[in-house]
């Protein structure tokens, strides 16, 4: 008996611990275990999710880098700019009657009289016209304009220099090429100093701008810019009816940016007065775009285009999502013996809740991380080879991280209970 | 001193539907510490179903069961789970290893629910294993082990606790008769020479032959209980 007695403590009875079932990083041990067990099923059920947050990551990004470089671009054609076009605007009202009456050099003057806290005004008048060199030719549009035209626009010039006063006053036969223009008519040679033919008159180029890209009345980049009197005399018909100098627009830099919406009224006023129209404007002919209000509506644009981007992309995160609860709920199945057997052992019912829900929120957070990487990687590199300004930013992470974790809380949780309500025996019987 | 298991007047209905399956119809029992037992009788009479009580797996619809001094007819779920961590050990027909898992880490798994540091965890589950004549595949995968090699790790996984009781239900009844009577002699080995409580369930009377008693069941009654006569002729 007394070596029977020796013998049976070669394991000694357990010291029980106080506490009732498992301790949280014990529970994450043992779903790391399984999820380490079975990679390739752990990896393909946080495929969906890497997808998921990959794309709403790097569309995120895109979205947002793409409107603020659209942004930018117009924010550098200048936001104090008000252009005073002819036409009614189109804001409803009793339609027809009044027809597009042209915008005269009287206008411009009634501007200039105002002595508004403003540069400009300047008078553009734009006309098409066959424009060609020695080595090509083709159909372009050549804009009129005064001196005032570089300050209002923030002209950056290429080579050369912008045409002066003086050459406004005396209609000098000279022009400034807008870059593509000037790519197109003499390729990577030198054009200041070349001749270039306007229909059938010879002008001298004496500038070359710096590429500039779009705005909303067309590209700088493709224009021929002439002295106004130029065009207005002897380029082109310039004369209304009435012997009037016309003008195609008028543009005005506001100085502070705090001025635009009184400087568009007072314009509004003069412009109402001197052409007889009434003053509430409900017979206006002409209308005043305020390129401000015009930069607040392309930023609603361009985060509306992203919030669908992003939502297209949660939507393939939420397909995501259901891809690890079909991936969970067959791993509840044929993991059935297992849990009959973690129950017959001591688990509770919600040690095994647990150790499932950690499962689906380990891969879903795991999925995101990995997610988050692949996401920023097509940003980084446009941004690092500055094809691109797109940087990844705290926000996107974030959302998508938090995204993705609720996800796993919220499709692991169904797959989870089932397998925690198994009952021990008939999971144990489980084939 | 009381018994280690008292079961008396034990019944256990199942309902389906309609009708009433008596599994148990009446069972008293007693097994003391360090006893070998043999549970036996012709399949369908209530063998498992009182395996399963024992086990805490269940609670029968009738009658007392106390372990270790524990009553357990009154136990609610999670408090079952912890008499089972605790109290018993569970070895199974199929063996029930993890089977992406090493030896070593399917004999620690039910300390995990114990709240046993993985230190101790490790000590214990490499000890059991070498009970067991397994102390040189710890790192081996089920995969990598033979069915009764495979058998022995389970047995390892239900010693490593040191439970009052071991349970086994079939344990043999998945191997061949070779292996069948090394697994049980490796039982009762252990019963004898670590003093531990095991009871088994089998319908074949060579392997209930191992135990020093054996119970028989018919229809959810007991029809007899007497030593293994064999046995007290050896010692
Ligand atoms: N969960 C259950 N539901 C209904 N009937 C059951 C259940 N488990 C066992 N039984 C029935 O109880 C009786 C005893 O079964 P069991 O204990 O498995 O017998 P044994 O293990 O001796 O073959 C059988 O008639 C069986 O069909
Ligand atoms: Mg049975």
């Amino acid at each position: 008996m007394a070596s029977n007695n020796t013998k049976r403590h070669i394991l000694a009875p357990v010291v029980e611990s106080t506490q009732s079932g498992l301790e949280y990083g014990e529970l994450l041990r043992v779903s790391m275990d399984s999820l380490m067990a079975n990679r390739l099923r752990t990896f393909l059920t946080m495929l969906g999710v890497i997808i998921g947050v990959a794309s709403v990551v790097s569309l995120m990004t895109l979205g947002n880098g793409a409107s603020n470089a659209i942004t930018s671009q117009f924010s550098s054609l200048g936001t104090n700019n008000l252009t005073v076009l002819p036409g009614r605007p189109n804001r409803g009202g009793p339609p027809g009657q009044i027809g597009v009456k042209a915008m005269t050099m009287n206008d411009v003057k009634t501007i200039k009289v105002l002595k508004l806290p403003i540069v400009g005004p300047v008078p553009n008048f734009t006309n098409q016209a066959t424009l060609s060199a020695a080595a090509a030719e083709k159909s372009g549009q050549v804009l009129g304009t005064t001196a005032t035209y570089k300050d209002v626009n923030s002209v950056v010039m290429a080579s050369g220099s912008f045409f002066t006063d003086g050459n406004v006053q005396s209609a000098s036969q000279v022009v400034v090429l807008g870059s593509s223009l000037k790519t197109y008519l003499f390729g990577d040679g030198e054009a200041v100093g070349e001749s270039i033919r306007i229909n059938s008159m010879n002008v001298r180029v004496i500038g070359v701008l710096e590429a500039k890209g779009g705005n909303p009345f067309g590209s700088v980049d493709d224009q021929a810019i002439v002295p106004i009197s130029l065009a207005q005399t002897r380029l082109f018909a310039g004369r209304s009816t009435s012997g009037e100098l016309r003008v195609s627009n008028i543009t005005v830099t506001v100085k502070n940016t705090e001025d635009i919406a009184f400087v568009e009224e007072r314009l509004k006023m003069a412009l109402r007065d001197s052409r007889k129209l009434n003053a509430d404007g409900t017979d206006d002919d002409f209308q005043v775009l305020n390129q401000a209000s015009f930069l607040t509506s392309l930023t609603q644009v361009t985060s509306l285009l992203t919030t669908f981007l992003a939502a297209i992309a949660g939507i393939s995160l939420l397909v995501g999502g259901i891809g690890i609860m079909n991936i969970m709920l067959v791993s509840v199945t044929e993991r059935t013996r297992e849990i009959g057997l973690r129950r017959a052992v001591g688990a509770q019912s919600k040690d095994i809740l647990l150790q499932f829900m950690i499962e689906a929120m380990v891969l879903s957070m795991l999925g995101g991380i990995i997610g988050v990487v692949m996401g920023s990687i097509l940003p980084i590199i446009l941004t690092v080879t500055k094809v691109f300004e797109a940087p990844v930013t705290a926000s996107s992470v974030i959302i998508s991280l938090s995204v993705s974790l609720a996800t796993g809380l919220f499709f692991g949780i169904w797959p989870a209970r089932n397998a925690a309500q198994l009952n021990p025996i008939q999971a144990l019987r489980h084939e | 001193m009381t018994a280690m298991i008292t079961i008396e007047g034990m019944t256990k209905v199942y309902t389906m539907g309609e009708f009433e399956v008596h599994a148990l119809r009446g069972v008293n029992v007693q097994i003391e510490s360090g006893e070998f037992v043999a549970i036996m009788g012709p399949s369908g009479s209530g063998k498992s179903t009182l395996m399963n009580m024992i086990g805490c797996l269940d609670t029968p619809t009738a009658g007392r069961y106390s372990l270790d001094g524990i009553e357990v007819a009154s136990l609610d779920d999670n408090e079952l789970s912890s008499v089972r961590a605790r109290k018993l050990g569970f070895v199974f027909q199929q063996y029930m290893l993890l089977p992406r898992q090493s030896a070593l880490a399917n004999v620690e798994m039910p300390m995990v629910y114990r709240g046993i540091p993985p230190a101790e965890r490790k000590r214990r589950a490499s000890i059991a294993l070498d009970l067991v004549g397994m102390g040189n595949r710890l790192d081996h995968r089920p995969n990598e082990l033979s069915g009764g090699q495979q058998q022995r790790v389970a047995i390892a996984r239900a010693l490593a606790g040191s439970p009052s009781v071991i349970l086994a239900d079939e344990p043999t009844g998945a191997l061949d008769s070779t292996t069948s009577e090394e697994i049980m002699l490796t039982l009762q080995q252990l019963n004898r020479e670590q003093g531990l409580t095991i009871i088994i369930v089998t319908h074949e009377a060579d392997i209930a032959a191992y135990a020093d008693r054996i119970v028989t069941i018919r229809d959810g009654v007991v029809l007899h209980d007497r030593k293994n006569e064999a046995h007290h002729g050896i010692e």
